[in-house]
C-alpha cells in the first residue's frame, strides 16, 4: 500500500487551518474572543515569573488606592487593595491559578464524564445500569457540600480543588453524553455504517462523538465560569485556595468587605471572570457554527463580504 | 369576479431569507366551486402547499410576503381582512387536514373533547357538540363512536388518525375542505378508504375540496380538475383527463411519463442455484411474533420485490439479513453458509457482499462527511479492496457511475437534493462491490420523477455489475417496472409469491387482490373503471 505523499497533506492540512482562520476573520466577536483568551493564557504563563514579587508586596500607603492613577506606577493603573498591592498585577498573577483550577476540572470532568457517557450509551449490559446510578449519586448530593467535606480531610491545594470540582461536575457530561448517545445510536447513518462493517470503535469515534461534541463544547464553555465561582466559594469559605496563593475568585471574596468603600477590589476580578466566560463562550458559538457543514456557509459569506 | 366559491388571483408569495428572495409562488391562480374536486399537482418544491398556507394565514410574516394577488373566498378579499374577521372563516368556512394527523392532535387530551372544543369555541353547547362529535365520528368510520370519543391520539391507527382529523375539520360544516398530501404516510389500502371516505363527504355536503397531492393516482382517482405546479409557477391546468392525455407542458408530459407502472413486466432470469436461500426464518420480540417463518430464494442478477402494508415484516425481515437484529431461528444461506452463524471474523467479510441502500438517504449518510468521506470509509474500513492512492479516482469514477460528478465528492450531503442524496447512497454501497443490494424504500422518499431516474441507475447497475436486488416496497406499481419476482408479505408471514406478472396478473390470494384493487393509476379513466369494478365487489 502506497501511502499519500506527505505534501499533499502537509498542503491539504494548511488549506483546512487557512479555511477556519478565515472563517474566524469573519466573525469579529468570535476573533476577539480569541485575542483575549490568548492575552490571558499569556499572562497565566508569564505573569508569575515577572510579577510574583510585586502581587505579594504590601504597601500600607497605598492602600485600596483608587483607580486610573499612575503616579505610583502602571502596576496601580487599576488601584491597590486592602493591603496596598496593585490589583493589576495581582490579576495578572492569579490568572495562573484560576486557568489551572478551572481549566483543569472542566478539561477533566468532561474527560472522565464524556467517557464514562460513551461507555453507559453504548453499552447494553450492566454498565448501561450502574453508571447513570452512579452520576445520580453524585448529583443527590449538594456539590459545595461535597467539596467542603473532601476539602476538609484532606489537604486544601490545586491539585485537590480541581479534583473536587472535576467530581462534582462530571454527573452533567455523563448524562448529556449518554442521552446523546441513546439517541444518535439508533439514527440511520449509524446503522449504515455497521451494514458496512464498520468497528464499534469506528462508529463512537467517527459517526457518534463529532455530533453530540458541539453541545459538550457549549457545555464546557458555560460550566467554566460556573467552577472559577465555585472555587470562590470555596476559598470564601477557607477550605479552597489559601492565601498567599491567589485566584480571581479569591481576590472577589477578599474585596467584598470594602464595596462600599473600595469597588475596585471586587470589580476588575470580577469583570475578568465575565469576560474570560464570555470570551470562551463566543468562541464555543463559533466554533459550533465552523464545525458544522450545515452552518458553516454563513461564515463562508460573510468572509466573501469581508474580502 | 365572485362567483367561484373559492379564488386565488395572481398571488405570489417571497420570502426573505440570509440568501436573498425566494419567490415560493409567482402569479399564481386558480378557483374551486362548490361541489367540485380539484386537485394541485406537484413534486417537492413547487410550491403546491405555499397557496392553501396563505388562505389558512399559515405563512409567517415575515420572513414571508405576500407580494401581490388577492384570495377571495365569496367574494370577499381574505388577505386584507383582519386577523379577528380571518377566525370567523378559517376553521370554521374553510377547513384544512395535514399529512402527518399524530403532530396535528393534542396527545394530552381525549380525541371526543378535541372534536368538540372546535365546535364550542364558535358558539354550540357543550352538550350538542357531544352528540355531534358522536355522530361525526360514526360518519368517519371509526369503530363504536361513543367509547372512541374517550380515547387519546396515541390509541388509534395512522388511517383513523387520519379520520379523527377529517371529523374535526368537519364539525363545522365547511364549505371548503383543504387536504394537504391527506394520504401520502398511509399504506394503500387505508389511502384508498381514506379517500373514498372524503369522496362521499365530499357528494354528501355539497363542499369544494381542494386535495395537494404529489401522486397523479390521487388526481386521477379523485380530481375533476387539475392544476400543476412546477417552481412555483402554475405549468398547466384543465380536467383530470385533459390533462392525463393531452398533456401540452414539457413538464407535465415529463411528469406522467415517470409515472410508474407503465412499462413492459420482466421475464424473470433464467433457472439456477440461488445466490441466497432462507429457510424458515424467524423473529420475535418478547412474545410478539415479527417474522413467522419466511423462506425465499434470490437468484443472481435477480430483483426480488418485498411488498407488504406497515407492519408486515418486510423491513424487519431486511435487518435479521444483514444482522442488525439477530435472527430467533431459520437459516439464510449464502454460497454454502449460514449467515445467521458466521463468527464476527465471517461476518466481517459477508458485509462485503451484502450492502443496504435506506429509504432516506438525509437519515444514512452522516451529515458531517464529505462525500469523498462517506464513499471512501467503505475502503477504510475493507482495506484489502483498494490501495490509499487510488482512492480518490475510484470516488470520482463511482460518482460518475451513478450519474453525479467527480468534483462533487468534496461537499457534504445538505448541499444535494433528495434524488442526489440517494445516488451518494448508492455510490457508497457499490464502494464495496456487493453481489448483493438490499433496498428498503429506496425510492419511496423522493419525488416520481426522481424516482424514475433512480430506478433506471438501479436496473443499468444491475445488468452493468450483475447485482442481485432485494427491493422492499409498498409502491406496487414502482415494483410492476422493476421486479422480476414478487413476495407479498402479511403479519409477518409470506402471503403470495411468485413472478411479477403472476402476482400482476393473475393474483391467488385475496390478501394481494385487494392490495392490487387498492394501488392508483395514474391514468383518470382506468382509475374510474377500476372504482366501478370496487363498487361491484362490494356489493
Amino acid at each position: 500500500m502506497n501511502p499519500t505523499p506527505p505534501q499533499s497533506a502537509a498542503v491539504k492540512e494548511k488549506s483546512k487551518f487557512a479555511a477556519f482562520w478565515s472563517m474566524l476573520l469573519a466573525d469579529k466577536l468570535a476573533l476577539a474572543a480569541v485575542i483575549f483568551l490568548l492575552i490571558v493564557i499569556t499572562c497565566a504563563f508569564i505573569g508569575p515569573f515577572f510579577l510574583e514579587y510585586d502581587a505579594g508586596r504590601q504597601n500600607l500607603r497605598g492602600r485600596n488606592a483608587p483607580p486610573f492613577d499612575l503616579s505610583r506606577g502602571w502596576q496601580f493603573f487599576l488601584g491597590g487593595d486592602q493591603l496596598g498591592r496593585p490589583l493589576l498585577a495581582r490579576i495578572i498573577v492569579a490568572a495562573h491559578n484560576t486557568m489551572m483550577v478551572a481549566g483543569g476540572s472542566v478539561v477533566a470532568a468532561m474527560a472522565v464524564g464524556g467517557t464514562l457517557g460513551l461507555i453507559a450509551g453504548n453499552s447494553r449490559g450492566r454498565a448501561a445500569q450502574i453508571i447513570p446510578r452512579l452520576a445520580d449519586v453524585i448529583m443527590s448530593f449538594p456539590s459545595l457540600l461535597l467539596a467542603v467535606i473532601v476539602l476538609y480531610m484532606l489537604e486544601p491545594s490545586v491539585g485537590n480543588i480541581i479534583i473536587v470540582l472535576a467530581i462534582t461536575r462530571i454527573p452533567i457530561y455523563l448524562r448529556t453524553t449518554c442521552a446523546e448517545i441513546l439517541e444518535v445510536r439508533e439514527r440511520m447513518f449509524v446503522q449504515a455504517a455497521k451494514v458496512m462493517g464498520a468497528s464499534e470503535m469506528r462508529i463512537i469515534f467517527r459517526h457518534m462523538l463529532p455530533v453530540i461534541f458541539p453541545t459538550l463544547l457549549t457545555i464546557a464553555t458555560l460550566d467554566f465560569a460556573f467552577v472559577m465561582l465555585a472555587e470562590s466559594a470555596l476559598s470564601f469559605l477557607g477550605i479552597g485556595i489559601q492565601p498567599p496563593e491567589i485566584t480571581w475568585g479569591l481576590m472577589v471574596s477578599q474585596g467584598r468587605p470594602y464595596l462600599t468603600t473600595a469597588w475596585w477590589l471586587s470589580f476588575w476580578p470580577g469583570l475578568a471572570i465575565v469576560l474570560t466566560t464570555l470570551s470562551l463562550n463566543l468562541l464555543s458559538n463559533w466554533m459550533r457554527t465552523a464545525l458544522d457543514p450545515k452552518q458553516r456557509w454563513r461564515l463562508e459569506i460573510g468572509d466573501r463580504k469581508n474580502g | 369576479m365572485g362567483d367561484h366559491l373559492l379564488e386565488v388571483q395572481d398571488l405570489s408569495v417571497t420570502f426573505h431569507t440570509m440568501r436573498g428572495p425566494v419567490h415560493a409562488v409567482r402569479n399564481v391562480s386558480w378557483h374551486l366551486d362548490r361541489g367540485e374536486v380539484l386537485a394541485i399537482l406537484g413534486e417537492s418544491g413547487s410550491g403546491k402547499s405555499v397557496s392553501a398556507s396563505a388562505i389558512m394565514d399559515l405563512i409567517d410574516i415575515p420572513p414571508g410576503e405576500i407580494s401581490s394577488g388577492c384570495i377571495l373566498f365569496e367574494g370577499r378579499d381574505l388577505l386584507t381582512m383582519s386577523r379577528d374577521e380571518r377566525r370567523m372563516f378559517n376553521g370554521k368556512r374553510i377547513a384544512m387536514i395535514f399529512q402527518d394527523p399524530l403532530s396535528h392532535l393534542n396527545p394530552v387530551y381525549s380525541v371526543g373533547w378535541q372534536i368538540e372544543e372546535t365546535m364550542v369555541i364558535h358558539g354550540t353547547s357543550r352538550s350538542e357538540a357531544r352528540a355531534e362529535t358522536v355522530r361525526l365520528l360514526r360518519k368517519v368510520g371509526i369503530p363504536d363512536p361513543e367509547g372512541a370519543a374517550k380515547k387519546y391520539p396515541h390509541q388509534f391507527s395512522g388511517g383513523q388518525r387520519q379520520r379523527l382529523m377529517i371529523a374535526m375539520a368537519l364539525a363545522l360544516r365547511p364549505d371548503v375542505l383543504i387536504a394537504d398530501e391527506p394520504t401520502t404516510a398511509l399504506d394503500v389500502t387505508v389511502q384508498a378508504q381514506i379517500l373514498a371516505l372524503l369522496e362521499e363527504l365530499q357528494t354528501e355536503t355539497g363542499m369544494g375540496l381542494l386535495i395537494i397531492t404529489h401522486d397523479l393516482g390521487v388526481v386521477a382517482e379523485m380530481a375533476h380538475r387539475v392544476v400543476v405546479m412546477n417552481g412555483g409557477q402554475i405549468v398547466e391546468s384543465g380536467s383530470a383527463a385533459q390533462v392525463y392525455h393531452t398533456p401540452q407542458h414539457p413538464y407535465t408530459q415529463k411528469l406522467i411519463a415517470a409515472a410508474p407502472g407503465q412499462g413492459d413486466m420482466s421475464l424473470g432470469v433464467a433457472e439456477q442455484e440461488p445466490l441466497l436461500r432462507l429457510t424458515d426464518v424467524k423473529k420475535n420480540y418478547g412474545e410478539f411474533a415479527a417474522l413467522k417463518g419466511i423462506s425465499f430464494d434470490l437468484l443472481a442478477g435477480e430483483t426480488l420485490a418485498v411488498v407488504g402494508e406497515s407492519g408486515s415484516g418486510k423491513s424487519t425481515m431486511a435487518k435479521v439479513l444483514l444482522r442488525l437484529e439477530e435472527a430467533s431461528g431459520g437459516k439464510a444461506e449464502y454460497e454454502g453458509r449460514d449467515l445467521f452463524a458466521l463468527s464476527p471474523a465471517e461476518l466481517f467479510e459477508m458485509r462485503r457482499d451484502i450492502q443496504m441502500v435506506f429509504q432516506d438517504p438525509t437519515q444514512s449518510l452522516n451529515p458531517g462527511m464529505s462525500v469523498y468521506d462517506l464513499i471512501s470509509e467503505a475502503w477504510v474500513i475493507h482495506r484489502e479492496i483498494l490501495p490509499k492512492d487510488k482512492w480518490k479516482a475510484r470516488v470520482a469514477e463511482l460518482l460518475e457511475q451513478v450519474g453525479l460528478q467527480a468534483e462533487h465528492m468534496h461537499r457534504y450531503p445538505h448541499q444535494f437534493s433528495g434524488g442526489q442524496r440517494q445516488r451518494i447512497a448508492i455510490a457508497r454501497a457499490l464502494a464495496l462491490e456487493p453481489r448483493i443490494i438490499v433496498c428498503d424504500e429506496a425510492v419511496s422518499a423522493l419525488d416520481v420523477s426522481i424516482q424514475a431516474q433512480v430506478i433506471e441507475l438501479l436496473d443499468s447497475l444491475r445488468q452493468e455489475l450483475g447485482l442481485s436486488y432485494i427491493f422492499i416496497a409498498h409502491d406496487l406499481p414502482v415494483v410492476r417496472d422493476f421486479a422480476d419476482r414478487v413476495i407479498v408479505m402479511q403479519g409477518g408471514e409470506i402471503v403470495e409469491q411468485g413472478s411479477v406478472r403472476q402476482i400482476f396478473e393473475a393474483p391467488r390470494m385475496r390478501y394481494t387482490q385487494d392490495l392490487l384493487a387498492a394501488s392508483l393509476n395514474p391514468d383518470p379513466e382506468v382509475q374510474a373503471a377500476r372504482r366501478v369494478k370496487r363498487l361491484e365487489m362490494a356489493q
